[in-house]
């Protein structure tokens, strides 16, 4: 469904992401692991194309995304969550999920302010809030809540765990596994493998920009050097 | 009774015009985060398109089509600056689309002048509303009350657009973050095209609409900028009601300050604005600007250290050859290189604030002018010498500077830089309606130096050594403590008060010292030229100012300065030529576009690339 | 046990709505304590209170005794309280040394010295902070370069510049990677130990809070309603049910070794 070829990133002179490869199937959930500066913002932002990958190729169900713009990489059925949720704080929670409407997609469910109510009740209640009035959790909820009314195929998830109290990330957890009943695929970026764990079917590890590990959690768990290397505590 | 209620009108209706421009720039600011200062030339534009069509189009159909018209088609002339000006340097660092403004300023000068010719024009009056109702025995034009019952629905239409539809979602969403609403799949160049496209058709629209009572001039635009950013102060940015009622508030105090204090028209608006700033900080109906906010930060700058031996030889050498000049070649360029010093001072202490301070100055030219008033006032009045004159300049302007900074220092970012400038105009309305002290448009003339100064050549080298010792201070003190602490207030506010640091008292007195040198280069000068007159306090000193600074290279030390001589060298050369302005406007929008980090800037980035990136590699957490 | 920051009753509202009700609370020296609870329990606002960000609405602060409610942040600073940020706000445009320096010039009152180079004021102690926290090899780079981990201990050898009594650190560890983040704790709480320094920290992970923290405290909806040793916290049910959740987000008592 996403498949990344070589990918190679810069930031200014940086050089974040090195021969990047890896993909997500169909209804698959991955959790991309590295720790911070690993490159996995800068990986999730290059499939979007708000870092415009220097070579290698971003493919989404058979069409190349380089060179595309980040409003076609969403209109093609790419969700994009960011780190830091970005919410548009001075708009009420309604006006947020208006922003981010595009039209149904075939073999989609089309979501809708009720589907999503459902899933984020809190969400509902506070419908004419301003986004600034919502605490971490909400915001985060709503952050979601916004970019599934693109109806996206694919979902892409910056960090959605960080700052966010234990209790709200169980919630998520519910969540993203509703979404993965819908059919919907997950590229889920984190740091932390508790989460990861119990929501993906898959691990991509990386480190400086490269892959160092793609498999399953058994796999990983099995792997004593590359789980000591990149993730113990 | 009656005269009050007909000037209350004939203000209402004067409110109309500055109304739509104000609203259309307010609009601009808040979805793309570029300070329109072409803004006024729209307004221009929309007059002279408005005035022929009129010519063209007969009655009262003729009329009021000719006004829409006007307005869409200074729509599509922004639409044409936004595509083929602005998008290019959208990404360039904060502020840099400023300079690109100010060349399309320029450009739409020249061709004004080429289409409509230099000759004031008067505007038709409205076919059907030509006379007066007497309302308490006083006559009020028709067309004054048709304004002042349209305006209110175009604050509606307007209001509702933004607060009601999806397109104001949008537009709202993407004054806050127009990075996610791009990633959210909307196409946010589109939606910058067609902010810019509605806020110029205001303009044109405000332009049109004032025909019948104001007509058309080449003036206006710099008119009229001032006025609309003092709206947009006093009402709150991004405030469409609060533009409205402070529209409506500068108008009908005009009115009343024409009929009972006609000598303090200019003044009375700015000090309404001081006083609204000092009880509302954001305005009228503002909100507090977030400073930080995603998708506006450039490139961090690079940390700086004294030049090393082998720079410090070169500069001395450029000196010695500089020395030279005289000996060499024509009068003509010491006087021309006696101009380039004090041009690159006043840069210089710009960029002091500007680059190191991080504080955007709209009206640095008030001191560089408060300077030379100053020095021009005490050897006019109290017939001080020269030496007398020379320190009290950089002492009055940097006191000026302090009591302005004071006032401007309580506010940030845009509304910082706005009252800056608003405060510089009224400096120069000041010195320009104040006749009998400051000599007003006529100046003051005959100030010239002791005997052993006058010849151009040993002013010359004077000038170098108060000029360049003037920029070497200010070099110096970056490097101090003060110098770091300013920086460090500039980068980060919140660590800086978090580790002792009064941020605020840092950047008042930069910008006091700042004020002073700038006062300083004022004091040349005026004793160069032997005469000052209003146009050093104007608008467009301190935008050159700011061209210079930007061009140059905020982001570098040398920017300011190097941007300074190459601006008067080259407007030396093409103010020769009859349409200078459209050369000068269209160089600087191809500067703007193909070296967005100025000229030092871009060389170095140049450099380093041949040198194959020999800067630091960062591991990471850039991203 | 001496206590160096006494918190009375301290309360927050904007326009009507209660951030932050009546906290009390005391830190000890040479006390690590964390400050635990849900988004928007009011943490952030506890700190910026304490800092002298915000004034509060009731209540008061005492350091060492002295009465420092209401104080602008730079004040609090010069009475010996020195603060991390959860986004680091580290000055961009100098070199990492140059971040030190910055805190010391200002240490020393040097701020509006205009005759000598800043870059040459202070730099063995300088060196000796970004010692303390394994810094010292990138004392000449550029700061806008650094790695997210390494800005965060820039950040505490910043904090520690002026010998502070009390350390507030607001998420110290947020987004850096588990190895990273205990790592960062562990360096914390030697300095803590070694400079009888007492620091108080908010925290999501719990596997820090829990590896580290000498005694926690648990604010949900502006309230404190927990104080009292990791053990204690853990167990009790109204901060499972508001936060800590069914305990499988972060380790188990039993397995704290491993991930």
């Amino acid at each position: 469904m996403l498949k990344l070829s070589e990918i190679n990133s810069h930031y200014g002179k940086a050089h974040i992401l090195n021969n990047l490869s890896f993909c997500v199937g169909p209804g698959e959930v991955v959790s991309l692991l590295g720790r911070n500066g690993a490159g996995k913002t800068t990986t999730v932002k290059s499939i979007m194309q708000l870092v415009r990958p220097s070579s290698g190729d971003v493919d989404f169900e058979g069409q190349s995304l380089v060179r595309s713009a980040p409003h076609q990489v969403a209109k093609l059925g790419i969700g994009y969550v960011p780190e830091e949720r970005r919410i548009f704080t001075d708009l009420t929670i309604l006006e947020n999920l208006e922003v981010g409407k595009q039209p149904a997609r075939k073999g989609i469910a089309p979501w809708n302010q009720q589907r999503l109510f459902d899933i984020f009740p809190n969400l509902s209640e506070r419908r004419n809030n301003r986004g600034k009035a919502l605490s971490g959790g909400e915001q985060q909820m709503l952050s979601i809540a916004r970019t599934l009314m693109g109806n996206p195929r694919l979902l892409l998830l910056d960090e959605p765990s960080e700052g966010i109290a234990p209790v709200i990330v169980e919630q998520m957890v519910t969540t993203i596994l509703k979404l993965k009943e819908e059919g919907l695929s997950v590229l889920l970026s984190e740091q932390n493998l508790h989460f990861a764990r119990l929501v993906a079917d898959r691990a991509v590890i990386i480190e400086s920009g490269e892959k160092k590990f793609d498999g399953t959690f058994d796999e990983l768990e099995a792997n004593t050097e590359i789980r000591d290397a990149y993730l113990s505590v | 009774m009656g005269l009050f209620i007909a000037q209350l009108l004939t203000g209402l209706a004067n409110a109309a015009a500055l109304f739509l421009v104000a609203s259309g720039l307010s609009l601009i600011f808040g979805v793309t985060r570029i300070v329109n200062f072409a803004h006024g030339s729209f307004y221009m534009l929309g007059a002279f398109i408005g005035y022929s069509l009129m010519q063209v189009l007969p009655g009262a159909v003729g009329f009021w089509s000719s006004i829409l018209l006007a307005g869409l088609a200074v729509g599509f002339i922004g639409v044409i600056v936004e595509l083929l000006v602005l998008r290019p340097v959208y990404k360039a660092p904060e502020l840099f689309q400023l300079v690109a403004t100010f060349g399309v300023i320029l450009v739409i000068q020249d061709l004004a002048l080429m289409i409509w010719g230099a000759e004031d024009v008067l505007g038709p009056r409205a076919p059907g509303l030509k006379g007066v109702i007497r309302i308490m025995d006083e006559p009020v034009p028709k067309f004054d009350l048709a304004l002042i019952a349209i305006t209110p629905f175009v604050l509606f239409a307007l209001w509702y657009l933004i607060s009601k539809t999806r397109v104001g979602v949008l537009v709202r969403a993407a004054t806050q973050d127009r990075e996610m609403v791009g990633a959210l799949g909307v196409n946010q160049s589109w939606l910058f095209t067609g902010v810019f496209f509605l806020g110029a058709a205001l303009a044109g629209l405000g332009g049109a609409i004032q025909l019948p009572k104001g007509g058309a001039d080449l003036l206006m635009d710099f008119n009229i900028l001032a006025s609309i950013f003092v709206v947009v102060v006093i009402g709150g940015m991004g405030s469409l009601p609060g533009a409205y009622i402070a529209a409506v508030l500068i108008s009908v105090l005009n009115v009343f300050g024409v009929a009972y204090i006609p000598q303090s028209t200019l003044v009375l608006m700015f000090v309404v604005m001081a006083v609204v700033l000092t009880v509302r900080p954001y305005g009228l109906l503002g909100r507090e600007e977030v400073a930080g906010e995603h998708g506006q930060v450039g490139e961090p700058e690079q940390p700086i250290k004294p030049a090393g031996r082998s720079a410090r030889i070169l500069v001395l050498v450029f000196l010695i050859a500089l020395a030279c000049l005289p000996f060499v070649a024509e009068p003509f360029f010491t006087i021309l290189a006696t101009d380039v010093i004090v041009f690159c001072l006043f840069a210089a202490s710009l960029h002091f604030i500007l680059g190191l301070g991080g504080l955007v100055s709209f009206g640095h030219a008030a001191y560089f002018g408060g300077g030379a008033y100053v020095a021009a006032l005490l050897v006019n009045y109290a017939d001080a010498p020269m030496e007398l004159a020379f320190l009290m300049a950089p002492i009055g302007a940097g006191l000026l500077a302090a009591i302005i900074g004071w006032l401007c220092l309580r506010l940030s970012g845009v509304y910082f830089a706005m009252l800056t400038l608003a405060l510089a105009q009224l400096v120069w309305s000041l010195v320009f309606q104040w006749d009998e002290f400051t000599g007003g448009d006529d100046g003051l003339v005959d100030i010239w130096p002791p005997d052993y100064l006058s010849d151009t050549t040993v002013y010359f080298y004077f000038t170098m050594v108060v000029g360049i010792g003037g920029i070497i201070l200010l070099r110096h003190m970056a490097h101090t403590p003060f110098g770091y602490a300013l920086r460090a207030s500039r980068d980060s506010v919140r660590q800086a008060e978090a580790t002792g640091i009064h941020t605020k008292r840092i950047q008042w007195l930069a910008f006091s010292v700042a004020g002073a040198l700038a006062g300083l280069a004022g004091a040349l000068f005026v004793f160069s030229k032997g005469s000052v007159f209003p146009v050093e306090l104007e608008i467009a000193k301190s935008f050159d100012g700011l061209i210079v600074v930007f061009l140059g290279g905020v982001k570098t030390l040398s920017g300011g300065v190097v941007g300074a001589a190459a601006l008067t060298l080259v407007q030396d050369y093409i103010t020769r030529f009859e349409y200078w302005r459209l050369a000068l406007g269209l160089l600087i929008i191809v500067v703007v576009i193909i070296a967005p980090k100025g000229i030092v800037g871009s060389f170095r980035a140049l450099f380093e690339n041949r040198l194959g990136s020999a800067g630091d590699k960062p591991t990471g957490g850039t991203q | 046990m001496s206590i160096v920051l006494d918190v009375q009753g301290l309360s927050k509202s904007f326009g009507g709505v209660v951030a932050v009700s009546d906290v009390s609370f005391t830190v000890d020296k040479a006390e690590l304590l964390a400050l635990i609870g849900p988004n928007g329990a009011g943490k952030t606002t506890c700190f910026n209170m304490l800092m002298g960000q915000l004034a509060p609405t009731a209540g008061n602060v005492f350091l060492n005794g002295e009465k420092i409610t209401g104080m602008a942040p730079r004040k609090v600073w010069r009475k010996g309280i020195g603060r991390t940020f959860q986004i680091t706000g580290t000055y961009s445009s100098m070199t990492v040394i140059e971040n030190v320096q910055m805190a010391l010039l200002s240490h020393h009152n040097r701020l509006f010295d205009v005759r000598h180079y800043a870059h040459k004021q202070y730099q063995d102690e300088a060196m000796q902070l970004l010692e303390l926290v394994g810094m010292q090899e990138q004392a000449e780079r550029a700061c806008a370069v650094l790695a997210y981990g390494d800005l965060k201990r820039l950040e505490l050898s910043i904090a520690l510049a002026h010998n502070p009594k009390l350390l507030l650190m607001d998420e110290p560890t947020a987004g850096m990677a588990p190895k990273e983040r205990i790592a960062l704790m562990q360096l914390t709480a030697d300095i803590v130990k070694d400079r009888q320094i007492s620091a108080l920290f908010t925290e999501h992970d719990m596997d820090v809070v829990f590896a580290h923290a000498h005694r926690v405290m648990v604010l949900n909806r502006g309230e404190l309603i927990a104080n009292g040793s990791v053990e204690m916290v853990r167990s009790n049910a109204e901060v499972q049910e508001v936060y800590l959740g069914g305990g499988n987000l972060y380790n188990n008592a039993a397995d704290t070794h491993h991930a």
